[in-house]
Formats: C-alpha cells, sequence, structure tokens
C-alpha cells in the first residue's frame, strides 16, 4: 500500500519534504571551522594526556644549577645518585630551573580540565534552572532576579570572592568559574523554552495529558541542545582563560602544580631578560582558546544557521 | 490617460516563455517553466493557483526580486517594451515605482517600523523626482486621500504599528501608487487581512485601477477574490500556466481538469443541508464563559480586555458548532478555553456532569481525553524530532495504555485518515501539509474524544486539500459519531461543514443559530456585513456550463 495524496499538488509537496537533507554530521565535516578548530582541540587533549610520553622531566623538579636558560641550550643535569645527563631544554627553564617545556604540557591538562568541567557543569545546571524558570510562570520572576544579581558582579571578581573563601585549588576554581557562568546558560535556555512552550504540539502534549516532567523532557529540551552546545565551546573558552587569570594572578590553582597562568605569574618578574618564561604558555593559551571557539563558531553555524546570519 | 478602454493597444506586460529555474535538488527543475501572459493597459489579470504553483516566484522574476537562488532561466517579460528580464540592477531601480509597483501580503513587514509612513514615501519621491519638500508633502497628502485614508496628516506622521493592517495595506498602496506607474503588482495583497477590511481594500484597488487606467498582476489562491476583481485569469499549476482566459469563462466553463478540480473545490456559501440530531446527548455547555486578558502586572495597572464575554454554546453529539468571527474577535480564546489550554476567568464548561472550567490541573488530567483539539499550523502541530507514530501514541500511553496496543491502534488510524500505515516511523518534515493535518487528526482520534475542537484546521491548507481534510473530518464526525467545534474565519467552511454557527465580535456571541438562518436570514448587523463583505459570494462554484 502506497501512502494516499491528496492530489498532485500535495504530491510534489511531499516529494520536495522527502528530499532529504544531509545529515548533521556530514554537514559538520564540511565545515572548514569545525575542521580546523576540532582537530586542534583534539592535539591539544593529546598533548595532555600523553604528556608523560613527549619527552617530559617532572615538571615540579627544581634544578638551582640549570636557572633561566635559554631555549634550545643544552644543559647538564647531575641526577641524585651522581650519574650525569644531558638535554636540550626545548623552551628554556625558569628561575627555579624547572624545565618549561614540560611544564607547559602538563599545564594543558589543568587547563583542559578546567575548559571542560566548567562547561559541562554549567550547562547541566544551567539547563535545568533554565527549563524550570522558563516553564513555571511563578518561578520565572524570582530565578531570574536572582540571576540578574549573579551577572551584575564581573565574573573575574566573583571568582576572586569565591576563591578566597574556600582554599584554593582545583575544584574551588572550577566552582568559581561556574557560578558566574550559569546565568549566562539559564537566560539562554529560559529564551528557547519560552518560544517553543507556545508551539502547538507542546500545547497538543498537554492536551493529551502529557505530565509536566515528560513535555519538558521530550519536547522542550531537544529544542535547547544545539544552542547549548554552542554556548558550551564559547564557555569553555572563556574558562580556560579565566583560570589562567586566576592562576596568573596567584589567587587559582596552587604553584605546585603547574598551569599556563602560574607560568607566566612566575615568569613575569624576569619578562625583560627571560621572555621565554611567559611566551611559551601563552601561545599555548592563546592556540587552545582561539580552536575551541573556532570550533564553536563552526558548530553555531552548522546548527544554529538563524543564529549565525544575526551575527 | 484612457480610463474607459479595458484591454485595448498594446500589453503593459508581455510574459514570453518566462522560465524560472529551482535550485537543484529540489521536486522539480523549474519554478515557473515557458509562462506566457499580458496584461493590457486598464486590466486586472489574476494569477491563481496553490502553494508552490510558482505564481509569486513569476511576479518576483517580472519586479527583479528574485533572490539569487531562483534566476530566470530564459524567456521574456516587456514593460511597455521593455525586456525587463533582461535589465540590469540600475536600470530596475529606476523603473520600480516609477513604470511598475508592488504591494505585498504582510503590509507589517513590508513596511519600515522605524519611519514613519509619509516619510518612506517621501522617500520615493526624492529618489525618482525633483519636487521640493513641500510639494512632495503635498502629493504625499493627496495620494493619502485618493487611498480614502481618514485624517490624512495623521497617518503621514504615523509609524507602522499605530495604525491598522488595512490601513497599512492602504499606506503600500499610496506608496506603490504615488508615481502612477503603468503596472501594479499585488501578491496576495488581502490575504492577511480581515474579510470586511479585505472588501474595501479589493474596492480600492478596483476604483483605482480604473481610474488611473493602470494594468493590474493580482496573485491570489482564493477564487472568491479572482470572483471580485479579475477581467482575466491565468491558473497555474506546478510553475505551469494550465488555462487562461476571462474571469467568466474560466469560472464557467474551466477546460483544463485541473482548473475544474480547482474551482470545484471551492466551498459553497450557501449552507448545506444537513439531518440535524436534536435528541441526541449533550456533550458540551458553556455557561457565561467568560475570559479577561491582562490586569496589569505587579507594578503597573495594565487594562484589561474581555476576549470572551459571557459565551453559551451548546454541543450535542453528532452534531457540528462553528464560531465564526473576524481576528480578534475571540473565537480561538473560546475554543482554548473549553480544551482548558487556558483557564476561563469566570462561568462553567459543563462536559457531560462534569464542570471542567474551574478544575484544578491535576483533576483536570482525567478529563483531557474527552476534549481533543487540532490546531491550524501543520507545520507547527507535530514535534520535528519525533516520529509521527511516537506523537500518535503518547496520548494513549499517558493513560496506560500498553506501547504494542497503542502502536495497533495508531495503524488503524493512519487508514481512517487515509494515509500508509507503514509511515508511522517517519518524521513530519517527511510530509506534505495535508498529510501532516491528517496526522494530526489521527492524533486527536487515538484519545478517543468526546469532542473535537478544530481550531482553524484548515485554513492553512491550499483549497483542494482543504476540501478532503474537510470531507475527512465530516466522515469521522457521522461515523464515530462526534460532537465537532469548528472554530473558523473562513465563511464557506462554517456553511459547508456546520449544523449550528454562533457569530463572535469583541469576545460577545452576537448571533448565533442553525446554520441556514444565520446565513440565509441573519438578524445582527455585523452579520449581515460579515457576510455581504465575503467575497464572490453570490457566485455557485463548481457549478459549471458545459464547455
Amino acid at each position: 500500500m502506497t501512502i494516499a495524496l491528496e492530489n498532485e499538488v500535495d504530491a510534489a509537496a511531499a516529494r520536495a519534504a522527502a528530499v532529504a537533507r544531509p545529515s548533521v554530521w556530514k554537514r559538520l565535516s564540511q565545515n572548514m571551522s569545525v575542521r580546523i578548530g576540532g582537530a586542534m582541540v583534539l592535539v591539544m587533549v593529546l598533548i595532555g594526556l600523553a604528556a608523560p610520553l613527549l619527552g617530559t622531566i617532572d615538571p615540579a623538579r627544581i634544578d638551582p644549577t640549570t636557572r633561566n636558560r635559554k631555549p634550545g641550550v643544552e644543559v647538564t643535569v647531575r641526577n641524585d645518585d651522581g650519574t650525569r645527563t644531558t638535554r636540550t631544554v626545548h623552551m628554556g627553564t625558569d628561575s627555579l630551573g624547572r624545565d618549561i617545556y614540560s611544564r607547559v604540557l602538563y599545564g594543558a591538562r589543568v587547563s583542559l580540565i578546567v575548559g571542560i568541567s566548567v562547561a559541562s557543569l554549567s550547562i547541566v545546571i544551567g539547563v535545568f534552572i533554565g527549563l524550570v524558570s522558563g516553564y513555571i510562570r511563578w518561578l520565572d520572576g524570582i530565578v531570574m532576579r536572582i540571576m540578574d544579581g549573579l551577572m551584575a558582579i564581573p565574573g573575574i571578581l566573583l571568582a576572586i570572592g569565591l576563591v578566597s573563601l574556600f582554599r584554593a585549588g582545583l575544584g574551588t576554581v572550577i566552582f568559581a568559574i561556574v557560578v558566574p557562568e550559569i546565568p549566562r546558560v539559564v537566560r539562554l535556555v529560559r529564551s528557547v523554552v519560552l518560544s517553543v512552550r507556545e508551539e502547538p504540539y507542546v500545547e497538543a502534549a498537554i492536551s493529551v495529558g502529557t505530565p509536566l516532567p515528560k513535555i519538558l523532557w521530550r519536547h522542550i529540551l531537544p529544542n535547547t541542545i544545539a544552542p547549548v552546545i554552542v554556548q558550551g565551546t564559547f564557555i569553555c573558552g572563556a574558562a580556560i582563560l579565566a583560570e589562567a587569570t586566576l592562576s596568573f594572578l596567584g589567587i587559582g590553582i596552587p604553584t605546585d602544580t603547574p598551569t599556563w597562568g602560574n607560568i607566566m605569574a612566575e615568569g613575569r618578574q624576569f619578562f625583560r631578560v627571560h621572555p621565554h618564561n611567559i611566551l611559551y604558555p601563552a601561545i599555548f593559551l592563546a592556540i587552545t582558546v582561539l580552536a575551541v571557539n573556532m570550533l564553536g563558531d563552526g558548530l553555531r553555524d552548522t546548527l544554529d544557521p538563524k543564529m549565525s546570519k544575526r551575527v | 490617460m484612457n480610463a474607459s478602454s479595458v484591454g485595448e493597444g498594446r500589453p503593459v506586460l508581455d510574459v514570453r516563455d518566462l522560465s524560472i529555474a529551482l535550485p537543484k535538488g529540489g521536486d522539480r527543475p523549474f519554478a515557473a517553466e515557458k509562462v506566457n501572459f499580458t496584461v493590457k493597459r486598464g486590466e486586472i489579470v489574476c494569477l491563481v493557483g496553490e502553494s508552490g504553483s510558482g505564481k509569486s516566484v513569476i511576479a518576483q522574476g517580472v519586479m527583479g526580486l528574485l533572490p539569487k537562488a531562483l534566476p530566470i532561466a530564459g524567456g521574456e517579460a516587456f514593460l511597455d517594451g521593455e525586456d525587463v528580464a533582461k535589465a540590469s540592477e540600475a536600470r530596475l531601480r529606476e523603473l520600480r515605482c516609477v513604470r511598475m509597483a508592488m504591494i505585498f501580503q504582510e503590509p507589517m513587514t513590508a513596511l519600515n517600523p522605524v519611519m514613519t509612513c509619509g516619510d518612506q514615501i517621501d522617500e520615493v519621491l526624492r529618489e525618482h523626482t525633483q519636487m521640493g519638500a513641500d510639494e512632495r508633502k503635498r502629493k504625499i497628502i493627496q495620494i493619502f486621500e485618493q487611498v480614502r485614508m481618514p485624517d490624512p496628516p495623521r497617518i503621514y506622521a504615523s509609524y507602522p504599528h499605530q495604525l491598522s493592517g488595512g490601513q497599512r495595506q492602504r499606506v503600500m498602496i499610496a506608496m506603490a501608487l504615488v508615481l502612477e506607474p503603468d503596472l501594479l503588482i499585488a501578491d496576495e495583497p488581502t490575504t492577511a487581512l480581515d474579510v470586511t477590511t479585505q472588501a474595501q481594500i479589493l474596492q480600492l484597488i478596483k476604483d483605482i485601477q480604473r481610474d488611473k487606467g493602470m494594468g493590474v498582476l493580482f496573485i491570489t489562491h482564493d477564487f472568491g477574490v479572482v470572483r471580485e476583481i479579475a477581467h482575466r485569469v491565468a491558473v497555474l499549476r506546478l510553475g505551469e500556466l494550465v488555462e487562461m482566459g476571462p474571469t467568466d469563462d474560466i469560472l464557467l466553463r474551466p477546460k483544463h481538469p485541473y482548473s475544474r478540480m480547482l474551482i470545484s473545490s471551492v466551498p459553497s456559501m450557501h449552507p448545506a443541508e444537513r439531518p440535524r440530531a436534536t435528541e441526541s446527548k449533550l456533550v458540551l455547555r458553556t455557561e457565561n464563559l467568560t475570559k479577561i486578558y491582562g490586569g496589569g502586572s505587579l507594578f503597573s495597572k495594565g487594562h484589561s480586555v474581555k476576549a470572551a464575554d459571557k459565551v453559551n454554546i451548546e454541543i450535542r453529539q453528532g452534531e457540528s458548532v462553528g464560531i465564526v468571527g473576524e481576528s480578534g474577535s475571540g473565537k480561538s480564546t473560546v475554543a482554548r478555553c473549553i480544551a482548558r489550554l487556558i483557564d476561563p476567568t469566570e462561568g462553567r464548561v459543563r462536559l457531560g456532569e462534569d464542570d471542567v472550567a474551574l478544575m484544578p490541573q491535576r483533576l483536570l488530567r482525567r478529563h483531557r481525553r474527552r476534549i481533543q483539539i487540532v490546531f491550524q499550523d501543520p507545520y507547527r502541530s507535530l514535534n520535528p524530532r519525533r516520529t509521527v507514530g511516537d506523537s500518535i501514541i503518547e496520548g494513549p500511553m499517558n493513560f496506560g495504555m500498553e506501547r504494542s496496543e497503542a502502536w495497533a491502534r495508531a495503524r488503524k488510524l493512519m487508514e481512517t485518515v487515509r494515509l500508509d500505515p507503514d509511515s508511522l516511523d517517519r518524521y513530519p518534515h517527511q510530509f506534505s501539509g495535508g498529510q501532516r493535518q491528517r496526522i494530526c487528526i489521527a492524533r486527536a482520534l487515538a484519545m478517543e474524544p468526546e469532542l473535537l475542537i478544530a481550531d482553524e484546521a484548515v485554513s492553512a491548507l491550499d483549497v483542494s486539500v482543504q476540501a478532503q481534510v474537510l470531507d475527512l473530518l465530516d466522515e469521522i464526525r457521522q461515523r464515530l459519531n462526534l460532537a465537532m467545534l469548528f472554530i473558523t474565519h473562513d465563511l464557506r467552511v462554517a456553511a459547508q461543514v456546520c449544523h449550528e454557527v454562533a457569530v463572535m465580535e469583541k469576545g460577545i456571541v452576537v448571533e448565533y443559530g442553525p446554520v441556514a438562518d444565520v446565513f440565509l436570514r441573519p438578524q445582527h448587523p455585523y452579520t449581515k456585513s460579515l457576510l455581504a463583505a465575503a467575497p464572490g459570494r453570490d457566485w455557485e462554484f463548481g457549478k459549471f456550463e458545459a464547455a
């Protein structure tokens, strides 16, 4: 049995509707920003994961005899058992004789962990609050005023305040960056919910007796996914920068863990004489944030074409 | 200019073998294929066709307004002997407004919201003439008078949002006519307007056209409008012009089977004979149903609007009741209050023995099943991310039915609405508008409701598809002995499917009774004006003479 078509005009409409659109994955893989940005992010993740295998030494190891070496110089190190090894310091050493190459590579771990966990945490919390706030009218006013309050405080200032309340550490830094990011996700999700809740298919679901949690999960949440993924990449980029800023200011991750912000903070005093202390972590930081943002732009263009035209 | 001679002399617009390409991967290679027609001086030619027939694309092609994706693939369009299909962009700019002008369907979006109406027309004059500022203003006031605007100086200084839909369309017409073009292209100019406003605008276009002796190319899907305005008609089907001739010839003696089908699909204004079942069970009764919108927020005391005021209607099993009215009359509000998509302010909605009007949500859920609603927009009534099967079984499964059983019911319902049961696992975008509306009906029927509300359910459909969906609804009503509430702005639809009809104006039911009484012997002045404004009301479509 074939589909009974009303008439030829409607049949033509049905044929036009049946013309297959390339799948999301195909469109994503054809987008240049997604390709380049994604590849660079992937390389950074691999560097972070494989840091011990890439010819690094213990990034915290202090050696007073090899302080402030220029990049590419050969240094000879006396080991604990008396033997001597000679190696090239690709990115020089800092004022305590630590190997910057090793520190930068290990530092990628912290940056990526912070970026990814801030993005996922703020999305999970933000989507939940946004859904509830957008759908339940009487809660909306209260929740949104709290969010407005949070947004009124500069993000980095709020983070500094939060860090100073708790013990410095990775968890505290993530928490401090997540809090100011949540309102942005909430606003985005809420705006999507407000427009989707008026769609006739949501009203149809109400009139067939679908309970509220199922309406939110089945009919409303899927519409928020594309814009939230896009927003997530931008949050990730911003979080990496924020972590570096906090660490640079000396209130982020403790100095025994290398992070790009830490390395730059410590290299600051000797910047004029030994610029490599700051240069290399800065290059990695810039490339990573650029890659994440490129990926985000590409995702936005493919997943959310209306938004890309507006920007 | 000679005002009386209709169709004399050289044509204003002569379109020869015009083809407009569609992008690759479409369902057909051309949006319009080898189209030939002429518009003579002092003549109104209607291009009529269903959606996707290419009628708007042809108009855009003549105006040089085609998007890049739809290039002209061949043929000529002579405007006063000059081929505009091959004209440069600069030349087209000189021609637009001066020799040819266009008015659009939606006057709100066609006008710039941050400029006053006077300034927008002033811009046209500054661009194309050497008039001084005072002269231009005089000219604009004068043209506003010509399009019969009340208080032209006020309109001159008004922004588009301060005007009504009809006034905005008059501003568009004034702008199009200010330089007295030879050709006016009107692309569905009255589709977005209410029927009484539509009648005024049609009359205006007709009068101005006659006074100035312009040629008018009028695009519409509505045969009532064709009947009112056209001298000649061209019928388009999927980009091809199937038939062209004088209006009476096409309406009375169409030769092409497609034209015959299209014209006979137009519902008649004459109410159909329907056997009544007055002794059958009362399904729904509203008592003084009232809905008041607004009332201000925490900080401001906003004004409130009575969208529905003491509405009393009754619907019996197996009968259909229509609510007709113009936009803003509150007809949809009543439907949504009954379906409890919004909460009524006062009154009762008696569903059998129960009053659902002010029932709290948790008690209401049990009764949701009993009233189902089919919405206007078939493209937005189905969740695009769920298969149509999932959409249909959602309701029954909410009330505890097993998935396999619900699926079996969905398959049966697909046959009821004449769709292939095997297409249940497809997504909505793989169906046409008419098919989607059938799926929505199936979803509503899956709940085995006592009352089915059709809220403008056929308004977005093309006339031939509309006729079939109306037939389907009527058949379902009879077979399942359903009570039906039909919300529509289209008097023709109401005349054909309803036993009783309620006419609403500004939230109040002004007339309520058997459809034959209301249509043939209207009592209330508003009903009379509504009936008088319906385009082509005196014409019985589909009663063809032998060719």
